[in-house]
């Protein structure tokens, strides 16, 4: 009630001050100079709801990878998401927001370093506003970092998260989000701009590509594969965690989609957010359908990973798509994702399916922009998807096959950009402090081997250590009841 | 004194226990147990790959009674446990060659099970 009364406060304010014939030039510029200030503060007080939906998604990834992992490696999730996200902050306050977001050239950023008031960040002055976008991006930042680790579970040594960490945070991500959105290469192609609105290549595959380069070094779980070679199940020890992990990251993704228009002015956002959910049902629908074809069964994980791949699907496209596109993409997405990970289980280790859900379903987002790209929202410069070019007798290089061109240039340059760091980095943390835990820290589990402690120690550590609490007066002398079904406690001697 | 060690299905116990309870017979054990037989094991699927487990939750019954209730025992159990398919279990007898009230220290058969007239039943 009393923000209504704000408001119409504020409007009333307003129309008085621009009533014609009273207002003089000087006023009008005030006023003029006000509204701006007002719009912007709206724009980012969205955007700061939008940054806090975005840091939530750290509590997703680590639900659902902890959700993935057996009982002896749950502690080390949380240590994990809480290292790299504070390792991520600092290095992307320090170096990563600059060359992201730095002006410069079209490979790197020139200024933003150690952020901080009377800078001059891309010849603008810092200011509140700026401030926001930058704690913005470094949401960003952390999500691509945690998406990294999700083929890594339950065998990796925590030193490699300490080293990668900083490298991503400074250098790797950074390089990628400047390329896209930062001015960079691929802010013109020809005259077209790649179209990813939130990150489909920048954030999603750019994560999965780490992941690749972390796990073609790290190798499988130890008894993942027979010894014929054929991929074993390692039961992940609790689905109802895994749940929570997706719903978690599927109400982020609302900040990260939504908030990537950085303004509430026009409520494009409510349009932006309206293709998210679509897309992430339809992921749900698709990746059930084709788990059950293929093996009977419902998986719980395989819903919740058609989930996250509907969203990483429609990312990039959630700004530039129709409604009745984004369950075309969700869909697409959620049946890429269970052939994906059957194939890739049979290869590589993936506990989360990572690879599938962030790499392909990004691949996929990104080139679907240059499928269904509505005319009426595209980027400035660019051509629309090819699905309307077909229509229009469209399909030219100069065109919407040109744009699709430049999206799949997007994807080349993000796998090329990122495997190429991230597999050096991981070579140098390999040949030094070592990748992986030695296979008898493996069988104990990270918690207790990394870290001294039990995720879970009632599970670990025989009961008796412990007392129950109960004083001695109830324990002894308790009657069995004259019924069955009076007595619900049984007692033995 | 007899030791009755039943291996049955979960959703036997209860009924089991009520009928002994009933009998005069409430000290008893029951142990999460996991074990193969004639039963075969459970195909376990996750994301697409199977993971055989060979073994199956069971529960271990421990009852140690008079050599004259052996029977009453058994029967109640069999009465309770049989679904006539594979899987229902097996009993063992075993004899017992001592028995302590661990509070008192008394031991003989009259620290088994429920005795009329006993101060502290059970």
């Amino acid at each position: 009630m009393r923000k209504k009364l704000g408001i119409a406060a504020l409007l009333a304010a307003t129309a008085a001050l621009v009533a014609p014939g009273v207002a003089s030039a000087a006023e009008l510029d005030e006023v003029a100079g006000s509204l701006a200030e007002r719009t912007s503060e709206l724009n980012m007080v969205w955007v700061g709801v939008a940054c806090v939906l975005v840091f939530l998604m750290q509590c997703g990834f680590m639900f659902l990878e902890i959700g993935f992992s057996r009982q002896k490696n749950v502690g080390t999730g949380v240590a994990k998401i809480l290292i790299n996200f504070a390792i991520a902050t600092i290095a992307w306050w320090a170096v990563g927001y600059g060359i992201a977001e730095g002006g410069g050239n079209d490979f790197f950023g020139d200024s933003g370093f150690f952020f901080h008031f009377d800078q001059v960040v891309a010849g603008e002055a810092v200011t509140g506003e700026s401030a926001m976008l930058m704690l913005y991006g470094m949401a960003f930042c952390a999500v691509s970092l945690a998406i990294v680790w999700g083929t890594t579970l339950e065998r990796i040594k925590f030193g490699a998260y300490v080293i990668y960490a900083a490298v991503f945070g400074a250098i790797i991500y950074p390089l990628v989000a400047h390329a896209v959105w930062g001015g960079g290469l691929l802010g013109d192609i020809g005259g077209k701009p790649v179209m990813d609105f939130a990150g489909s290549s920048v954030v999603h595959l750019t994560g999965a590509v780490g992941a690749l380069a972390a796990l073609l070094l790290l190798g499988p779980r130890i008894g993942k594969y027979d010894a014929s070679g054929k991929p074993r199940a390692i039961p992940g020890h609790s689905m109802p965690l895994v749940g929570l992990g997706v719903i978690i990251l599927w109400v982020g993704w609302f900040g990260f989609n939504g908030g990537s228009t950085f303004e509430a002015t026009g409520n494009f956002f409510g349009e932006v957010m309206l293709n998210t959910q679509l897309a992430a049902a339809a992921g749900v629908i698709g990746a059930s359908i084709a788990i059950y074809l293929k093996s009977q069964t419902l998986d719980v994980g395989m819903a919740g990973n058609g989930a996250i791949a509907g969203l990483v699907g429609i990312t990039a496209p959630s700004g530039f798509v129709e409604y009745w596109a984004a369950p075309i993409i969700g869909i697409i997405a959620g049946f890429l994702v269970v052939f994906a990970v059957l194939a890739i289980d049979k290869l590589v280790d993936d506990p989360v399916g990572a690879l599938s859900a962030h790499g392909l379903a990004g691949i996929w987002g990104t080139l679907a922009v240059g499928i269904f790209a509505s005319p009426r929202l595209i980027a400035e410069g660019a051509a629309p998807g090819i699905w309307y070019g077909i229509f229009d007798g469209n399909v030219t290089f100069g065109g919407t096959l040109g744009q699709l061109g430049v999206q799949g240039l997007a994807v080349a340059f993000t796998f090329v950009v990122v495997f190429a760091i991230s597999i050096v980095t991981f070579a140098i943390i390999k040949g030094t402090i070592g990748l992986r835990v030695p296979p008898e820290e493996e069988d104990a589990g990270l918690d207790i081997s990394s870290h001294g402690m039990y995720g879970y120690p009632e599970v670990f550590i025989p009961q008796p250590e412990y007392s129950t609490g109960l004083p001695s007066t109830m324990v002894g002398g308790v009657a069995p009841a004259a019924s069955p079904s009076q007595m619900t406690a049984t007692e033995t001697e | 004194m007899k030791k009755i060690e039943a291996f049955i299905r979960h959703e036997a116990f209860e009924p089991i226990r009520a009928e002994l309870l009933d009998k005069g017979f409430p000290s008893l054990s029951i142990i999460e147990a996991k074990g193969s037989g004639r039963q075969k094991g459970i195909v376990e699927r996750y994301r697409g790959s199977t993971l055989t487990v060979n073994v199956r939750p069971k529960l271990k019954l421990e009852v140690v009674v008079e050599d004259k209730d052996q029977s009453v025992v058994v029967e109640t159990i069999l009465k309770h446990a049989r679904t006539g398919e594979v899987g229902d279990g097996k009993i063992f007898v075993l004899p017992v060659e001592e028995a302590i009230r661990i509070r008192t220290g008394e031991g003989g058969k009259e620290v088994l099970q429920l005795h009329e007239g006993s101060d502290i039943p059970g």
